[in-house]
């Protein structure tokens, strides 16, 4: 396995700036999520990792080496895609043999079979070896086009949201396969999504990108936690964090234009009343949809709240974020 | 507005039975979800209610007529698709329009009523803009308005939010439930998204294959599911089943899971063979004083709280807790279950047996 580093990456479509400047590290062992919408870069992140596109500026390294002129088929590296294509005439055992009866491999039989039969048990899908591929569910083509990437040994996996195709629950298990796939074997994975809760689960850094930059890097906590910005704040947290004037609560620092409040930093039962819009009963937590001085604000309280419409309930804040008029985080 | 009962409705296409027996009321002013797994029937029930298929056994109401065998232009309902559909070469406000004009109502009464609904949805300052260059968001209050504007009796929606992105689609579903609020109309809402279920609904029916699973309000539901499917289908991560093998009997208070005693709330029912114990995630609490243990496989960081899986004795099972609390994976712990929220099922029926604590959401449903 290696490192992957962007160094001052740049790349445009047209008249639109793609990335813009981007420098990031992804180091040797380390499972890198790449967050943000539509359109902030992602997939084209991941495109100049493996070759598919080149920069206009800056450079690609891999494991020390410079990506300058290397195929995507000489940089050593194994893709997988949202949308699976797995050879609809073969086998699933066929499908993952595939990578490795590659001429440029020349991987001998009972390596492919030994590697084959592992990466099967893993991915829990021995019992369909002799399966055609069109034979399979949705989360079984997926775990095959999974696996086609993990019979190889790459310098490093590029997924661009294998996930997001899959069912609810199959997403779920998925998760945490992967990420003890990665955690045990080593491999260094750079991985896109714009779903935060597979960022927070699985990543042990997470890239936040808005509209071509690298806003903030660091492990999910850290961005949960002490985001640099209203834009990385509003990234991670269900629900999503209260932006607010600053004004209306007080203790507000010089400078500071708004207040960031996530569910927890929100104290109920003290300070001053706002009003009870809508309860949301969710089962395992209950939102409540709150109105203060006309500002509107979503909490959490515990599942079997009392609390009803129109009712009252004291709120203030507790350790909040606050951010500047440009929503950079000011303290 | 308008309640709608359903009775014993069934519905075949050919050999194949799409809903088998549904009864439901859905009253007055209800926001109402068909929750289920695509193929379980929830759209074929929709259906039947507006009118656009004719149930092959049954009855349904709508304020206490019976219209089974009338067709949808007779049920004063209006339908909202995932796919809406606008007039191309129509602007917006005659797009809403058009509905009451080709009812025959006159132009001026028309514009009155299109200029109300446009109030509502906060598309007034849109009106004369052509619909093709509009955002999604907006083409969805187009379409909302046109189903708005005929004051019908009760909308059905079918996986109206289904197309749009994850954000978005916490936005509309937001903005659909306060429009509800406002005008208080019966709305008929299906989804195979269980937090959107629990989210929006005043009260939810769970289909499977062609059966109502259970009825009654998301929180009774998610506390106290009817059957293993439910506890299944309802929470993420899902309801923890621990599955062993005994004989529980009317007044039993707890069960026996690998030697180790679980207290349970007391049953009123009882049954012998393969049990499963079922118990949300955030009631199981890390507790090195309890006898059941469990070994840490994996964590999972969600911000305010963390999922915790761990292999146990009677399978995996997960738990929620809060995010301060450090484990690795590896680590032996005891696990406390609270015992005023398990229940315990029949793995042969999938049904829950009836205790002291669910019988007052199970009896009436």
């Amino acid at each position: 396995m290696a490192e992957v580093s962007l160094i001052g990456v740049s790349k445009s479509f047209g008249t639109d700036l793609a990335l813009d400047d981007v420098t990031m590290t992804v180091p040797d062992g380390a499972f890198v999520v790449l967050l943000g919408p539509t359109g902030a870069g992602k997939t084209t992140t991941l495109r100049m990792v493996s070759g598919l596109d080149r920069p206009d500026r800056g450079e690609v390294m891999i494991g020390g080496q410079s990506m300058a002129g290397v195929t995507p088929a000489h940089r050593n590296v194994a893709m997988v895609f949202q949308q699976y294509s797995l050879y609809p005439h073969l086998s699933v055992r066929e499908n993952l043999a595939f990578p490795l009866r590659s001429p440029m491999l020349r991987t001998p039989p009972d390596e492919i079979a030994r590697k084959v039969g592992e990466v099967a048990e893993i991915l829990q899908i021995s019992h369909k070896l002799d399966s055609k591929s069109t034979q399979l569910s949705g989360g079984e083509m997926q775990r095959v086009s999974i696996g086609r990437a993990l019979v190889r040994n790459p310098s490093v996996y590029l997924m661009d949201e294998p996930l997001s195709s899959l069912d609810a629950k199959l997403r779920a298990d998925l998760r945490v396969e992967l990420k003890s796939i990665q955690a045990n074997s080593g491999a260094t994975l750079l991985y896109v999504t714009h779903d935060q809760i597979e960022a927070m689960t699985m990543a042990t850094h997470v890239g936040v990108l808005d509209r071509g930059r690298i806003v903030q890097f660091g492990p999910p906590r850290e961005i949960y936690e002490n985001p640099v910005s209203i834009y990385a704040a509003s990234r991670l947290g269900q629900p999503r964090i209260n932006v607010l004037p600053a004004r209306l609560f007080p203790g507000a620092p010089m400078k500071a234009e708004t207040i960031g409040l996530r569910p927890e930093q929100i104290e109920q039962g003290a300070g001053e009343n706002s009003l009870v819009k809508r309860v949301e009963h969710l089962g395992d937590q209950t939102r409540l949809h709150l109105s203060f001085k006309d500002h509107d604000l979503i909490t959490v309280t515990d599942a079997h709240t009392p609390l009803r419409g129109g009712d009252v309930v004291k709120i203030q804040p507790q350790n909040p974020f606050y951010f500047d008029a440009n929503g950079a985080r000011v303290a | 507005m308008a309640q709608i009962r359903i009775e014993h409705v069934r519905k075949e296409f050919g050999a194949f039975t799409a809903v088998q027996s549904s009864s439901f009321t859905i009253e007055d002013g209800e926001f109402f979800m068909l929750l289920g797994p695509s193929g379980c029937g929830k759209t074929t029930t929709l259906r039947m209610m507006a009118g656009l298929e004719l149930p092959t056994s049954g009855k349904i109401y709508i304020d206490g007529e019976d219209v089974s065998r009338k067709p949808a232009s007779q049920r004063d309902i209006a339908f909202v698709f995932q796919m809406f559909a606008l007039y191309p070469h129509m602007n917006v406000g005659k797009n809403i329009s058009y509905p009451l004009l080709s009812q025959g109502m006159s132009r001026a009464d028309a514009n009155r009523r299109v200029l109300e609904v446009a109030r509502i949805l906060g598309i007034e300052n849109i009106l004369s803009r052509p619909v093709g260059g509009l955002s999604g968001g907006d083409r969805q209050r187009v379409a909302l308005g046109r189903a708005i504007v005929r004051e019908p009796k009760a909308f059905f929606m079918d996986e109206p939010l289904g197309a749009l992105d994850a954000e978005f689609r916490e936005h509309m579903s937001e903005e659909l439930r306060a429009l509800h609020d406002r005008m208080g109309a019966t709305t008929v809402y299906v989804t195979h998204d269980q937090l959107e279920a629990m989210q929006m609904g005043d009260k939810i029916v769970v289909m499977n294959h062609g059966m109502v699973e259970q009825f009654g309000k998301p929180q009774e539901i998610y506390d106290w599911p009817a059957t293993k499917f439910v506890a299944n289908f309802i929470g993420s991560p899902p309801m923890n089943m621990l599955n062993f093998h005994g004989m529980v009997g009317n007044g039993t208070e707890s069960v026996k899971l690998s030697e180790t005693t679980i207290a349970i709330p007391r049953l009123l029912d009882g049954a012998s063979g393969d049990l499963s114990l079922g118990v949300r995630p955030e009631h199981v609490r890390l507790d090195d004083s309890a006898p059941y243990k469990g070994r840490v496989l994996a964590t999972e960081y969600l911000g305010t709280t963390q999922i915790v899986t761990f292999n146990t004795q009677n399978g995996t099972v997960k738990a929620r807790l809060a995010s301060r609390d450090t484990v690795r994976v590896g680590d032996v712990t005891g696990l406390a279950l609270d015992a005023r929220t398990v229940s315990v099922f029949d793995s042969g029926t999938g049904r829950a047996l009836l205790s002291v604590a669910n019988q007052g959401v199970l009896s009436h449903g």
